[in-house]
């Protein structure tokens, strides 16, 4: 039985992971990326503990999760692809017009 | 019959309104017709209510007809009540006659006119407000009306509003009003204070039953008296009407010579009973009428505008009635504003189809030997000036003498003495007029208005003669007592109005001397005029280079229009000036201009914070997650 602390500092080592590569990558598809990491951290946070303390509340949750994801992620390409349409380029540093 | 008086108001009202609402799509024709016709029914109520108080007998009750009630709030309360006793049928008739007359008149004047229906709708509402301020049976209906006709009064100077001096002469005439009609309203509350009721019956009898304190009562009096003032055009509220001529002619003989100037005697003669009480209001009254009596008189005696003569004229023969309220004798005051009505619009619808036949030329100096022209308007306005000046046995002479010999009797030497020089010197600007304008020679006339010379239509020419027949006539209806107990018609139809007031006549001795004197007055005042601009025409300029600092202070109308501009009206809007440089500019506008300035500063320092970036809203999302979780653990 492997503790649960151990997945714990998974979590938290994704969950940071995708926080920095949101911070540092540039392009709309990798910050994607990150955010799905992020996610799946919290996701694992959750598991761990539905397992520890022997409830199914997390896991439901998890469920929950991996589907708004999915809806989320189709919604999120979408808008990104028609940027590119727009814009001929998914750099995040190029989508300034809601400049004050 | 007689009870339908109180739709006589609401007949031209209703053609007022007809007329603002439709005027646009009736022709010219059928509003001239309808203004007129609805003054004749007006006038034919009103002359039917006239025949039933004769016939209901002396001293009999006025018929009062109350509409609703009107304002009712805690004990105050006023009805919408009209009166008609004999002082309102008198003057009610004149509204409503000459009125009348002024219509037909109108319809030639203004044939030519671009808005016929807004002069028509005006003329008729004037006559609705006159009406209401007439038979008023309350102070506080009253005031509606007064300050009706002081609109219409307004609207008809600047009829013309396109002439700057229309406009200008317009507002003057309405704030100069504002002035004594605060007054009036004051005088107003001071009455309801005091009494706690407006109707006149009751202010009669408290007055009588001793239950108005002198001073109250002096206070108030006086009070409505400065609303006269503004309103008769009496010192010191009377320079906006000589401006006022600036309106069409028509409306300078109704409304600023023969009704709604003599508003202010009416009133007074209303509430008689507390000017008589107060014997100091009365003293104000008379001496304040005497004064402004002889004052425009003269300055009458200078002026070249031919209808700024007659302004003046007005004026001084307003102070006359005046004299005649302020010592008593307001039967004779009365009468004089019957007569005055009369001859005076008589002679402003002659000097109209004068100004009319010259095509709007109204300087006296470039007119001359008219007599030949205007066959039909001369004898109208030598009759009118005739009667003006006082000549015997027409109605002026009567009327004047009315008024003087019973000053005289009361003992106001000072008084009639000022009267009595009124008298010579309205003879002699007058005749001054006539001659000038009617005799000599037609060179001064420019040879282009002579080319256009022509008489006036007859629906301009039927009212003078209508007019002057009773200029001559209305005089026999209050023939002086001297001549018999029972020749009075017009003071003991009156006499159930003015019962409270003793009067007393002169001895029939002094009447006679009186009499003799004031003929002399008007005989001198007209042979001078003779004199100077007939036989020796050079003897005015010879006058006028002898005492030139004297005529200069006289033409200019004793430079009061300049002291009120000096001491009223320039530090009013000196004063508004500053205020609104330093106030307004810098406080006011600088407390708008701050907020906006701040909100706009605060807009853009938050402004840096909008970058547009994803990354930058992220860090602030991930800076205020740590933070709430932060909160949290701890």
């Amino acid at each position: 039985m492997i503790p649960a602390a151990f997945f714990l500092v998974l979590s938290i080592l994704l969950f940071v992971l995708g926080v920095v590569a949101f911070f540092i990558k540039r392009d709309l598809i990798t910050m994607f990326l990150a955010v799905e990491v992020m996610l799946n951290a919290a996701n694992l946070a959750f598991l761990t503990f539905a397992k520890s303390s022997a409830s199914l509340d997390g896991q439901v949750i998890v469920l929950f999760v991996v589907t708004v994801a999915a809806a989320e992620a189709a919604v999120g390409l979408a808008i990104i692809l028609v940027v590119f349409k727009r814009k001929k380029s998914i750099q995040s540093d190029d989508l300034n017009i809601m400049k004050g | 019959m007689t009870e339908l008086f109180w739709l006589a108001p609401f007949i031209p009202g209703m053609s007022a309104l007809l007329l603002f609402l439709f005027g646009g799509r009736l022709s010219r024709r059928w509003i001239a017709a309808q203004a007129c016709l609805s003054l004749l029914a007006a006038f034919a109520l009103s002359l039917l209510a006239t025949i039933g108080l004769l016939g209901a007998g002396h001293g009999s009750a006025p018929i009062v007809k109350e509409l609703f009630s009107w304002i009712v709030s805690g004990s105050f309360s006023a009805r919408a009540a009209f009166t008609f006793d004999p002082l309102a049928a008198i003057m009610g008739l004149v509204v409503t006659g000459v009125g009348f007359l002024i219509h037909v008149y109108s319809a030639g004047y203004m044939a030519k006119d671009r808005s016929p229906a807004r002069f028509f709708g005006l003329l008729n509402l004037f006559t609705f407000f006159m009406l209401i301020l007439v038979l008023a049976s309350n102070v506080v209906l009253m005031f509606v009306g007064w300050e009706g006709v002081g609109l219409c009064s307004y609207l008809l100077i600047g009829f013309w509003f396109e002439k700057p001096a229309a406009a200008a002469a317009g507002k003057k005439a309405f704030l100069l009003n504002r002035i004594g009609d605060t007054a009036f309203l004051v005088g107003v509350f001071l009455v309801l204070a005091v009494t706690g009721s407006a109707e006149f019956q009751d202010l009669a009898a408290n007055v009588m039953g001793g239950r108005f304190p002198a001073g109250m009562a002096t206070l108030a009096a006086v009070l409505f008296f400065i609303g006269a003032t503004g309103k008769s055009a009496q010192v010191p509220l009377y320079v906006w009407l000589p401006d006022a001529m600036e309106g069409p002619t028509p409306v300078s003989a109704l409304i600023h010579a023969a009704t709604m100037v003599t508003a202010g005697v009416y009133m007074v003669c209303r509430m008689n009973a507390l000017f008589a009480f107060s014997g100091t209001a009365s003293l104000v009254v008379a001496l304040t009428g005497a004064v402004t009596a002889v004052f425009a008189a003269t300055m009458a005696l200078t002026e070249n505008d031919i209808k700024k003569v007659l302004a003046y004229s007005t004026i001084s023969q307003i102070g006359y009635m005046f004299i005649g309220c302020g010592v008593g004798a307001y039967s004779a005051g009365m009468f004089h504003l019957v007569t005055h009505a009369f001859f005076k619009s008589l002679l402003f619808l002659a000097a109209g189809s004068v100004i009319h036949a010259l095509s709007g030329e109204q300087d006296l100096r470039k007119m001359g030997g008219l007599r030949r022209y205007l066959p039909r308007t001369f004898p109208a306005f030598f009759v009118g000036a005739a009667a003006i000046a006082g000549v015997p046995f027409l109605s002026g002479f009567f009327s004047k003498d009315g008024i003087l010999s019973r000053a005289f009797a009361q003992g106001q030497y000072v008084v009639w003495a000022l009267g009595l020089a009124t008298a010579i010197l309205t003879a002699f600007y007058i005749f001054r007029l006539v001659f000038l304008a009617f005799y000599g020679r037609d060179d001064r006339i420019s040879a282009e208005t002579k080319a256009h010379i022509h008489e006036s239509p007859s629906i301009m020419t039927v009212p003078l003669a209508v007019l002057a027949f009773f200029a001559v006539a209305a005089g026999y209806i209050g023939l002086p007592r001297v001549l018999g107990e029972k020749v009075d018609l017009f003071g003991r139809f009156l006499a159930p109005v003015f019962a409270n007031v003793p009067e007393h006549g002169p001895a029939p001795g002094t009447e006679w001397i009186l009499m003799f004197l004031s003929t002399a007055a008007a005989l001198m005042g007209i042979t001078a005029a003779y004199v100077f601009y007939v036989k020796k025409t050079h003897f005015p300029h010879g006058l006028i280079s002898r005492f030139p600092a004297l005529y200069t202070i006289v033409s200019r109308k004793y430079y009061v229009d300049e002291a009120y501009d000096a001491v009223f009206v320039r530090p009013l809007v000196r004063g508004g000036e500053v205020i609104f440089d330093h106030f307004d500019k810098r406080v006011v506008d600088g407390a708008l201009n701050g907020t906006a300035a701040a909100a706009g500063a605060a807009g853009r320092v938050l402004n840096l914070l909008q970058t547009g970036l994803i990354k930058d809203y992220a860090l602030a999302f991930l800076i205020g997650a740590v933070l709430f979780l932060g909160f949290l653990l701890m």
